[in-house]
């Protein structure tokens, strides 16, 4: 069915897989709405259990960035691989299932549900917890054994981030900070292997701009997991990535550390003006 | 309690059922009776398969009665012609009435496929119009269809109307038992998840599209199993009774029911068939224009009750769950933990457009925790 689908599409795409060193590499990635450029030439190399940023003025086209690595749109020029592996043309959700998870600048959660449910949606595709529609229906033996697994499984996430003792309000009832964490921990329920935050930082005060540094930190090194994540908080930016490309109007100013990048004459330039 | 919570309606309903059955078959229950329950039993397979879409799917279907009119058609006819080969009588045979249930039901099942493929490709109003509009195409082409009897109906087998009913609510816990199993399983999580946010859900791993044609095919074959109880239920059967108001009818239950509250529905259908049998004989001569006004009232009713500023403290201290709570849980703690503490089939449902319809509004940084440079741009 998923292939007469795509044949209907008309988009034959051929895909190429290459050898890299990388967890996920950009070549000449951009994106063109009609006559503007969103995004143009961009190359990222982001190596395993990394903390990546991207980072620029606002309307620079970090987060189309962040949408043509989710399929949210489809790049008109270039492509990308996660370990070597083209995703270019991939649907959302199938991306998602090859290894790349986000979160979003403008938090969604599963507002009516409760918080362990929606980390449970997240765990919905692991192979461990596969059980088809119809032993759902007939409420066969798996279908409690797949429950039980996920809902124990939700419950260790949901500890990491400190959020098990609220586990059974509703997402839309948590303050601000939870809630963002709670992204994560759904973002990181899909298992990935690329984790791209956008903004996370966003809207915090400095305290809990520390606490989720520290959580960004140990997701590292816990599931030795690669962040790719988009901030305007510099002190955030400069405090945790390894990292940094700056771009400006759809392409890359510079690359490089964090200090390295942030005293860069393009980059002041860009940010402050003249 | 848990018992009592999770298996309440199929308790009601089975209990109900039996009663009734005994009743009817010591022949102490009058036919007028009999006809009502055939009525409520197909309302309630209705409004809970709508519910489904409406409620959990978060996808507004205004043709729900054409999936109906499919099912008692074709499910009646196909039946009628074999039966006719094998040369025995249609009605009162209950092997046919299975086969034409099967039928009716493969049938609207396959309509609901087609028509959804594309169509839910759309959002929001386009849908509603595009099911509105399909609705409309499958009772015009069975009031022009000569084969199925056009405008005047279509003559349709009968059914002892003893068992009918039974029958009936055999099939409404049927219909409980596939959509409850469906909704308490880990699937269901992923189409509350797809009505509370369908860009998170893409991005979370789910197959949008998939859940989507699985929730509307079965939802059309519900659709179809009632319009065969339907054909059964009465002497003929013919297409202007399948038209749009029938479909609001149904969303009237959906919505007066509660979206997203499959005891409401139940509640809701049978209230609603009960009073549109007993209405026609309370209201007659000019008073009987006030009958189609009937669902309406209930609606705007509805909407200003839900939804109006000045009765919020009206609501919050007259509600049924309060009421609940001081008869039955009176030393209840709500921040004590425990686990599945959150009842999976009632929640607040509020499908917002403006959140379903928009991309990723930018929402600025507010700038108070930026440092080192300005992180709003100077670009000249």
């Amino acid at each position: 069915m998923a292939k007469l689908f795509e044949k209907l599409k008309g988009k034959s795409l051929v895909r190429q897989n290459i050898e890299s060193d990388y967890v996920l590499e950009t070549k000449d990635l951009g994106i063109s709405f009609g006559g503007l450029k969103a995004a143009q030439n961009v190359n990222l190399k982001i190596k395993k259990n990394e903390i990546y940023g991207l980072i620029g003025p606002n309307g620079a086209g970090k987060t189309t960035i962040f949408n043509l690595l989710t399929g949210v749109y489809q790049p008109t020029f270039g492509t990308f691989y996660l370990n070597g592996e083209e995703l270019r043309g991939y649907a959302q959700d199938k991306i998602n299932h090859k290894g790349i998870a986000r979160t979003f600048q403008n938090i969604r959660l599963f507002n009516n549900m409760t918080v362990v449910r929606n980390v449970m949606v997240g765990l919905q595709h692991q192979p461990e917890y596969k059980c088809t529609l119809v032993e759902s229906l007939l409420r066969l033996p798996r279908h409690f054994k797949v429950e039980k697994a996920m809902r124990e499984r939700a419950k260790e996430l949901l500890d990491i981030f400190g959020l098990k003792d609220e586990r059974n309000n509703l997402a839309c009832n948590l303050p601000y900070g939870k809630q963002r964490k709670l992204e994560i921990a759904r973002a990181l329920a899909t298992n990935p292997k690329l984790l791209l935050l956008d903004e996370p930082a966003a809207g915090m005060n400095p305290h809990e701009t520390e606490d989720l540094m520290n959580t960004i930190k140990l997701i590292r090194d816990k599931f030795d997991m690669t962040v790719l994540l988009i901030e305007h908080d510099l002190k955030f930016v400069s405090g945790l990535c390894d990292r940094v490309t700056v771009l400006n109007f759809g392409t890359v100013l510079t690359e490089g550390t964090a200090q390295e990048a942030l005293n860069h004459p393009d980059v002041i330039k860009a940010y402050i003006g003249n | 309690m848990k018992f009592v919570k999770h298996y309440l309606n199929y308790t009601v309903i089975g209990a109900f059922t039996i009663i009734f059955a005994i009743l009817s078959l010591t022949g102490n229950l009058s036919a007028s009776y009999a006809y009502l329950f055939e009525k409520v039993a197909i309302s309630i397979i209705l409004a809970v398969s709508l519910g489904l879409v409406v409620g959990f799917l978060g996808e507004l279907s205004l043709g729900h009665a054409s999936f109906m009119c499919v099912g008692a058609y074709l499910g009646g006819k196909v039946a009628q012609v074999i039966a006719d080969a094998m040369g025995i009588s249609g009605s009162d045979n209950f092997l046919i009435l299975i086969l034409s249930l099967v039928i009716g039901a493969a049938c609207a099942a396959l309509c609901g496929f087609v028509i959804g493929l594309p169509a839910l490709r759309l959002r929001g109003d386009y849908l509603a119009i595009v099911t509105l509009a399909f609705g409309e195409i499958v009772r015009v082409i069975f009031t022009n269809a000569e084969s199925f009897g056009g405008a005047q109906g279509m003559g349709t087998p009968r059914f002892d109307r003893k068992y009918l009913f039974v029958i009936g609510f055999l099939l409404v816990l049927v219909t409980l038992a596939v959509i409850q199993n469906l909704l308490r399983s880990k699937h269901g999580r992923a189409i509350t998840a797809i009505r509370d946010n369908e860009i998170a859900a893409k991005a979370t791993g789910i197959n949008v599209t998939k859940y989507k044609l699985v929730v509307f095919t079965l939802s059309s074959a519900f659709a179809g199993i009632a319009g065969v109880l339907y054909s059964y239920a009465n002497f003929n059967i013919q297409p202007s009774k399948f038209g749009y108001n029938y479909s609001i009818e149904i969303l009237v239950m959906v919505v007066l029911g509660g979206m997203g509250s499959i005891n409401g529905s139940i509640i809701a259908a049978a209230l609603i068939t009960y009073l549109n049998t007993k209405l026609p004989l309370i209201l007659t001569g000019d008073l009987a224009v006030l009958q189609n006004l009937f669902y309406a009232l209930i609606l705007i009713a509805l909407v200003i009750y839900n939804n109006a500023p000045a009765l919020k403290g009206f609501r919050e201290k007259y509600n049924l769950k309060n009421f609940w709570n001081k008869i039955f849980k009176p030393k209840h703690d709500p921040s004590k933990i425990r686990d599945d503490a959150a009842r999976w089939d009632v929640v607040p449902t509020k499908i917002e457009m403006n959140e379903v319809l928009s991309t990723d509004i930018v929402i600025d940084n507010m700038g108070d925790n930026s440092a080192d440079i300005g992180e709003r741009g100077g670009n000249k």
